[in-house]
């Protein structure tokens, strides 16, 4: 296998906007919003950045096409500017470049951005995306909810969990990362939420209800990385640094072959594997201090955390019943609230979970600090539907485990 | 070797319109509905019409025959879905015999079926006749009440045949009882009693008279006589003038279906077809700006027809809606509030449907002819992770496959004519999967490892280019559902 990544590349500095219905920002206002607290952060000037990336996944709501929305933003200069989108990972992904061009000499400091301004079509949920030409008259006429929410039928299928068991478990799921929302400045949604307020909400796909889902809003999350030598010339002396990033895709084979049972994600158990590989992690369910994965839907995170390997097959629905995930369990899952309580501005995302994650190793997440000092943690992304998606995992710690 | 009719199938829609729920609408506008409250009529659901109810139709006929032998194709209806493009092409594409059959379109009469039925007995190769009618009427009119939505379909050609040709007659009449213009959505009609007198009773006697001549019968030789119509008792009062013994009068089926306007007299001859035994005689009768007289002798290849839903199946496949407003707005009756998530552009690019029809329209997939693996859509590499062979594939057919649901939900949020928006995992027997759109669902009644049948159905309208696209969804294997 390949060397990896594991502590060739640190996090310099990151920011991240208050995430919420901006009524009155753009998404250049909201990029700037995180820029500035990342320059801050990184204690460097605008024309040190070497290369930039930036992630929108519905572009076509706020910036549109290409990296120059960015470079505009921020008045970048003349610097390669790229601009990617690979559904909800896209954050990630932005990332990813960042990361990676530091990591082959292409660059010293780079930047990601991301980004979405989702609250300008005129009604709740995600934007309607176009799939293409061919797509539109063939695939059934699934919505995002509806698609992961067919998780549960096959879940409950394969483990003979009750339909009522199954719903707790997911309610306890949003019970818990609205009680982290609730500590954290920068969510969304910070009211706290009983269990009997979840089961009794409106239906949005079955089984999933209002609050089985996580909100829509506007946000921007940002990060400037670099090598841990030029950190330390920079005076930086904890260190943050990336030990594994990972993507797995669809090859059409959960779609179209009949190996998948529909109730797991094939990409997501590909990637963990290849990151915990990569970041020399034997026991995630031991080693890992906290994790933000992709809590679309409450059901993609019950079956995440058997994906993952943290929880074994079968057993999410005790371990998150148990109160395993919650902020004070073995394993936080959404400590800063997770997806439910910011909303899920697409190429934001995957940036903000990692911001939380660099927080924490810092110990600067305030009031919802992990109070073990947290070594590792997870970040996990989910694009696309169950049935066919992108996966992206990236670990983080502290630089000198 | 004589021609006669070889097979015969129906389709009826499951959604069956309480004509009490009519009734209870409309009353305080026209209080003689009343008198017409009694039983069901079929309607649509939000994605059918004419064609996909005429596939279904004929795909019931040709149980258990080799679609290759079908050499024309024939769709008679009065509401077809396009007027400049061949519905007849569409059916023919679905039933993926369109490479080797001559297809047309018979419109503009109520009689358009039995006159089609004619011509296909005269002779030649094996013709599929499918006759599919939806029916569209204003609020409030006894239309509304008497007629039905569904499709019959006949194979007729030389070969065993189940009933033969043994005498017919025929008169055209500029009789306009009704009509429908090309910018009328809605038929325009006369005094009933005046259609009685001086159009049913002066025009079908004479032309019955002269099919019985011709096939040297009497009157009281025909055992079943099959007269459609929305008028009241009009067969009996015809029985009666030319001779026909009462115990002949079929059942006209309005106590639970309607009449289907020109499907109706092949529906009515599948439903006598099922009932039927060697050497019965039958008179149908098309009217419609003249009539057609046609008299048909069951032989004994009638026993030997493979089982099929046909009428019987399919008036036992059924949904009672009692919901008025439902049934109004899945039939575009009323303006109601689609919502924004409605508004997506659903342009077809036409150049993309014609080179991908056999995914779209006859749901074709691929058979990997290295390691077998069954897989839809058909693609360049094998899906089979074993196995990856590049350009392996061979077409192989999936809408008659049965599937099982692998995984399912009842869908609120996204745009759908009629909510939730059912839809799921279906795998398919032998291999080969899909997520597919459900339909014809009670979605409390959905469940891992159910049986599923594929249907061709309307996919979604485009409203600003007025184009219908229609795609295969998954509906139950075996449904009869009692509730509302």
């Amino acid at each position: 296998m390949a060397s990896g990544i594991k502590d060739k590349v640190a996090i310099l500095g990151m920011g991240c906007s208050k995430f919420g219905e901006r009524w009155d920002k753009e998404a250049d206002d909201l990029m700037v919003e995180a820029y500035e607290e990342a320059l801050a952060d990184a204690g460097i000037e605008t024309k040190q950045i070497n290369a930039a990336w930036l992630s929108t996944a519905i572009e076509d709501q706020h910036v549109g096409k290409s990296g120059v929305p960015l470079a505009i933003a921020l008045r970048l200069p003349y610097i390669p500017v790229t601009r990617v989108e690979n559904y909800c990972a896209s954050g990630t992904e932005a990332f990813r470049g960042a990361v990676y061009a530091v990591a082959s000499g292409a660059a010293d400091i780079a930047l990601a951005m991301g980004v979405e301004k989702l609250k300008d079509t005129g009604y709740g949920g995600l934007p309607q995306r176009s799939r293409g030409v061919l797509n539109s008259m063939s695939w059934a006429n699934f919505s995002a909810p509806g698609s992961f929410a067919q998780l549960a039928a096959a879940y409950r299928a394969k483990h003979g969990t009750s339909p009522e068991e199954l719903k707790r478990a997911m309610a306890q799921i949003s019970v818990k990362s609205h009680d982290n929302g609730a500590k954290n400045p920068k969510a969304h949604l910070r009211n706290k939420i009983n269990i009997d307020t979840v089961l009794g909400a409106p239906t949005v796909a079955e089984p999933l209800g209002l609050y089985d889902c996580c909100g829509v809003s506007d946000g921007a999350a940002c990060a400037i990385v670099t090598t841990p030598e030029i950190a330390k010339s920079l005076g930086k002396h904890d260190i943050v640094s990336v030990k594994a990033l990972q993507l797995s895709v669809s090859n059409g084979q959960e779609a179209s072959h009949n190996s998948w049972d529909g109730s797991h994600f094939v990409t997501t158990r590909t990637a963990s594997k290849r990151a915990y590989t990569e970041a020399g992690i034997d026991d995630p369910r031991k080693e890992l201090s906290l994790i933000e994965v992709h809590d679309c839907f409450s059901i993609t995170e019950l079956v995440t955390m058997e994906d993952l390997f943290i929880s074994k097959e079968g057993e999410a629905v005790k371990d998150v019943l148990d109160g395993f995930y919650n902020a004070d369990g073995g394993v936080p899952c959404q400590i800063d609230g997770g997806l439910k309580c910011f909303g899920h501005p697409i190429g934001a995302s995957g940036l903000r979970m990692i911001y939380e994650i660099y927080l924490q190793m810092l110990g600067r997440a305030g009031p919802r600090q992990r109070q073990d000092e947290p070594r590792l943690g997870l970040t996990h992304n989910l694009g696309g539907f169950p049935h066919q998606n992108v996966c992206s995992i990236s670990i983080i710690g502290r630089y000198d485990v | 070797m004589t021609v006669g009719i070889l097979a015969y199938g129906a389709y009826i829609p499951r959604l069956r319109l309480q004509r009490q729920a009519i009734a209870a609408a409309n009353t305080w506008f026209n209080p003689a509905l009343r008198g017409l409250a009694k039983g069901e009529r079929a309607i649509c659901n939000w994605d059918e019409d004419t064609v996909t109810m005429a596939v279904e139709a004929a795909r019931d006929c040709l149980t258990g025959i080799d679609r290759k032998s079908v050499r024309g194709l024939q769709f008679a209806s009065t509401s077809f879905p396009f007027r400049d493009r061949l519905n007849a092409g569409i059916v023919a594409e679905a039933l993926d015999i369109a490479d080797h059959v001559a297809a047309l379109d018979v419109t503009a009469s109520q009689r358009a079926a039995t006159s089609a039925l004619l011509n296909a007995l005269i002779g030649g190769g094996p013709t599929l006749l499918v006759a599919s009618e939806k029916r569209r009427a204003k609020t409030a009119s006894p239309y509304e009440m008497t007629t039905g939505d569904g499709a019959a379909a006949l194979l007729v050609g030389e070969g065993p045949a189940i009933a033969r040709l043994v005498g017919s007659a025929s008169r055209t009449a500029d009789f306009v009882d009704h009509y429908r213009t090309d910018d009328q959505p809605f038929d325009y009609q006369w005094e009933e009693r005046w259609i009685r007198d001086e159009g049913y009773m002066k025009l079908v006697p004479p032309v019955i008279a002269e099919a019985l001549s011709r096939a040297g019968l009497q009157p009281g030789d025909i055992t079943h006589f099959i007269m459609p119509g929305t008028l009241p008792r009009i067969a009996g009062t015809i029985a009666k003038a030319a001779g026909l013994p009462e115990a002949s009068i079929r059942d006209n089926l309005q106590a639970q279906l309607g009449e289907t306007g020109v499907a109706h007299p092949l529906m009515l001859l599948g439903h006598t077809l099922e009932q039927a035994k060697a050497g019965d005689r039958i008179l149908v009768v098309g009217f419609g700006q003249g009539a057609d007289a046609i008299i048909l002798e069951v032989t004994p290849e009638l026993a030997k027809l493979p089982a099929r839903p046909g009428v019987k199946g399919h008036l036992a496949r059924r949904k009672e809606e009692a919901s008025y407003n439902r049934y109004l707005a899945i039939n575009d009756l009323v303006e109601i509030e689609r919502g924004m998530r409605s508004e997506v552009d659903k342009q077809t690019p036409l150049s993309s449907l014609w080179r991908n029809r056999a995914l779209l329209t006859s749901f074709l997939g691929g058979e990997c002819t290295k390691c077998g693996t069954l897989q839809i859509p058909k693609s360049n590499i094998c899906v089979n992770p074993n196995c990856n062979a590049m350009h392996s594939q061979v077409p192989h057919a999936f809408a008659d496959k049965a599937g099982r649901i692998n995984s399912f939900t009842a869908d609120r949020l996204t745009y759908s004519p009629s909510p939730p928006a059912c839809y799921g995992m279906v795998q398919f027997e032998g291999g080969g999967r899909m997520m597919l759109d459900f339909t014809d669902v009670d979605a409390d009644a959905l469940e891992v490892g159910q049986t599923m049948r594929m249907m061709f159905r309307i996919k979604d309208h485009d409203p600003q280019r007025g184009f219908t696209r229609y795609f295969w969804k998954a509906a139950p294997a075996t449904t009869s559902s009692k509730e509302s």
